[in-house]
């Protein structure tokens, strides 16, 4: 495991990229998707409109595309430039948004599946109270579709952090780029490489479904 | 049932949200017209670069091949994934207690690690290890097959969970095995069951297919970088391709659910497509 | 039983198409004697790019034609293939191209693996820049700005080890999106062997210049399969020739004629 001492710094280096990549766009989509929901449900036919346009669109698309548009549409044409004093920032910021935009279509979605598990009786009720569209959503029904949403949103969340390797197609140094690079270089010792690698992406993903399949459970609406 | 969220808008409701409507109309124009301007500067718009995709020349040399590649990737993925999903699905399913648990390892594994990952392994490790190369479609099929089929296999096995228990206990009590019981009662109606799922999780298979661009198969996002004088309108073409592909699988799995819900004489539950964060698993 | 009978079968018979058709896809190298594969680069303007009509241009496919004429091929029966860098040696060896001609650097460590013909060109690594770009004339003056290159191509690290230890590499999967960073505005220069910087300034005319200051040498050879000596003769005497008929200049003029990089003389051929 020489290999794995040398260069244990540079594989944990990208492996904090990939980390900052899923964070920030873990808060992100949840964000951004929780706003597509409220879109996606709301009596403006207008933002509804919108909302679905927008989830079907992201949804479909492969996150390649969507980086690709990213650095050459967004950065290079129309020149938003995130960072200017270094590219690498502007590229990983780029790639932040991409996973943004790509996951919150997911999020959204999950949200809606919890949306719709609560009893429309719930909703009813609230209506005949007198609760206004905003109290209805806020105090009644999201509190019990959120709960429901656990699971689909954990899902896409471990889905997006497999995700962040798609970044190094726009550049982006981060673990699976740091892996073909060593493997290009020592490439007797692939094997191991990707023992090393697999072995940390399943040091993110398993814990993560193991919070969200606990989280999910002890959670439950019970009906 | 999001409509119960709201009344009939009375007047004052009406005024409020053709408020939001124009505002929103506004923000959307203001947004829209953006882009075109910024693109107009830099020619983009340019009647030379969006001409040649109206020839034929552009789409058979590069984006028929590039879409060829796509579903010959999809093809060969969906039909592997599919069988690997059966298998252990069935074999996580066992009564065996050591099967079970090795079954389920692979499963978690494969689920676990990204697909792009998988793919260099495969593709990168073919010299070292086997001491052949592969074309990249055989590592892009190899890592779509093992993590779509893993995720299969997770739906096989809720597919098959969701039967009522009394039909596995009827099974039983007649004197068939568990195998049997397995492969003539459960299978068949759980399937059924499980297909708008099953479909769904195929429209991710066509989507993570065009990660393989990335280790150098030629299928439609690489084709793009060959289009170098008109990078952006080619982008914005294959993404309508994959719009319109992706948007008919989808739309057939909803059909194929609206059927069975109607048509359905098994005592199996429709799934839903389920695990909506699933659907954007492990890729593009 | 008859569903996993079914199952089995069905599982059975995807895996022998697919490996079938795996098989398919990487069709016997030359198939013979009637034809000539000849493995080239698709993405490079100039030397060798497939053209939006879907015919093959540049300086490699000019002298791969010329080669391949002399070597007795009728011009429908040449055959080009993509051959992307890494798999060139690759191809060669398992038969699926005849020769390469794809801005091949000969090597003492490929040729362990195939054997080469020429030199038929020599590069050397240099930068592309904006055309009004006054402030970088070579590969020291990169510190603080930005270089992109194409991932698996050694030459950004290099510049960055040897030349300017403080500039910004950037890595993409294609030159051409390299340019495209590079006209924006969003990185300074592109670096890799001139020649094919030289194609892309031709290939936008007036935006992009080549510094002219190579720093390294790359020599350009055809790439063969190993132990083909007879071929290899065949292919250095038509080389020498291409150099003495005009042929070699032409087919230099024809492809990069406006980009601004003057035509060097032309390199000895070397029979090992």
């Amino acid at each position: 495991m020489d290999l794995l001492r040398d260069e244990f710094p540079s594989i944990l280096e990208a492996f904090w990229v990939t980390l900052k990549l899923a964070v920030l766009g873990g808060f992100g989509a949840l964000v951004l998707g929780t706003i597509l929901a409220a879109f996606r449900v709301s009596p403006v036919p207008l933002l509804r409109v919108v909302g679905a346009v927008m989830v079907h669109g992201f949804r479909n698309i492969p996150l390649t595309l969507i980086m690709f548009f990213a650095f050459n549409g967004l950065s290079l044409r129309l020149g938003v430039d995130l960072a200017p004093d270094s590219i690498n920032e502007n590229i990983f910021r780029l790639a932040v948004l991409a996973l943004v935009v790509y996951t919150a279509s997911f999020v959204c979605e999950g949200m809606r599946a919890g949306i719709n598990t609560v009893p429309s009786g719930q909703a009813e009720a609230a209506r005949a109270i007198g609760l206004t569209f905003t109290q209805t959503l806020s105090q009644v029904i999201m509190p019990q579709a959120l709960r429901a949403s656990i699971a689909p949103i954990g899902s896409a969340m471990i889905a997006m952090t497999k995700n962040t390797t798609v970044a190094v197609s726009i550049g982006v140094f981060e673990a699976s780029g740091r892996m073909r690079e060593l493997v290009e270089i020592n490439s007797d010792l692939v094997l191991e490489i990707f023992a090393i690698f697999a072995f940390g992406f399943m040091c993110l993903t398993i814990p993560m479904g193991l919070l969200t399949t606990w989280a999910a459970n002890r959670w439950t609406v019970a009906r | 049932m999001s409509s119960v969220l709201y009344d009939v808008p009375g007047p004052r409701a009406k005024a409020r949200n053709t408020v939001l409507t124009i505002i929103s109309l506004i923000g959307l124009a203001a947004g829209l017209w953006y882009v075109y301007d910024a693109l107009d500067q830099k020619n983009e718009w340019a009647g030379e670069k969006w001409k040649p995709f109206t020839t034929s020349d552009v789409w058979e040399n590069f984006l028929i091949p590039g879409i060829e590649a796509q579903l010959k990737a999809f093809a060969f993925s969906s039909v592997l994934a599919i069988a690997f999903g059966l298998v252990f699905g069935v074999l996580r399913m066992s009564t065996n207690r050591w099967v079970r648990t090795a079954a389920g390892a692979v499963i978690e594994f494969f689920r676990a690690v990204p697909l792009l990952i998988l793919m260099f392994f495969v593709y990168f490790g073919a010299q070292p290890l086997l001491g052949t190369t592969f074309d990249p479609l055989v590592a892009v099929v190899v890592g779509l097959t093992l993590y779509n089929g893993s995720v299969l296999a997770e739906v096989v096995r809720a597919g098959v969970n969701a039967l009522p228990k009394g039909q596995s206990e009827a099974g039983l009590s007649i004197g068939m095995r568990p195998q049997q019981v397995m492969n003539f009662i459960l299978l068949p109606q759980g399937l059924r069951a499980m297909l708008p799922a099953v479909i769904a999780q195929l429209v991710v298979v066509m989507k993570d297919s065009s990660l393989g661009y990335i280790i150098g198969y030629t299928e439609l996002v690489r084709q793009v970088s060959y289009l170098s004088q008109y990078l952006l309108q080619a982008s914005i073409v294959v993404a309508l391709i994959f719009l319109v592909i992706n948007l008919s699988l989808s739309g057939l799995a909803v059909w194929v659910e609206k059927r069975l819900r109607t048509k359905g004489h098994t005592s199996a539950v429709v799934t839903v497509a389920p695990n909506i964060g699933e659907q954007g698993g492990g890729g593009a | 039983m008859r569903i996993k009978q079914t199952l089995a079968a069905i599982a059975g018979t995807a895996l022998a198409l697919s490996l079938a058709a795996c098989g398919d896809d990487e069709p016997a190298g030359g198939g013979g004697g009637d034809s000539i594969t000849i493995g080239i680069k698709f993405d490079q303007p100039g030397l060798g790019f497939k053209e939006a009509d879907g015919t093959f241009s540049g300086f490699d496919v000019d002298m791969a034609r010329y080669i391949a004429e002399g070597l007795g091929y009728a011009e429908d029966k040449i055959e080009f293939k993509e051959t992307v860098s890494a798999n060139r040696e690759v191809f060669l060896e398992q038969g699926q191209v005849d020769i390469v001609l794809a801005t091949y650097s000969i090597t003492d460590e490929r040729k362990a693996k195939v054997d080469f013909a020429g030199p038929y060109y020599i590069a050397g690594q240099d930068l592309l820049v904006r055309a009004d770009e006054d402030s970088i004339t070579g590969p020291e003056s990169l510190n603080g700005k930005t270089l992109c290159s194409v991932t698996g191509s050694t030459s950004a690290q290099r510049v960055k080890d040897e030349h300017a230890d403080e500039v910004q590499l950037l890595e993409q999967d294609s030159y051409s999106r390299c340019v495209d960073a590079l006209r924006a505005g969003q990185v300074d220069a592109l670096t890799t062997d001139d020649i094919i910087l030289a194609g892309f300034a031709e290939q936008n005319p007036g935006e992009f210049k080549v510094v002219g200051a190579p720093f390294s040498e790359e020599n350009y050879g055809v790439g063969l399969p190993l132990g083909d000596d007879e071929l290899r003769t065949e292919i250095n005497d038509l080389i020498e020739a291409a150099f003495e008929d005009g042929a070699w200049e032409a087919a230099f003029n024809d492809n990069l004629g406006n980009s601004g990089y003057t035509l060097p003389s032309p390199p000895a051929v070397d029979r090992y």
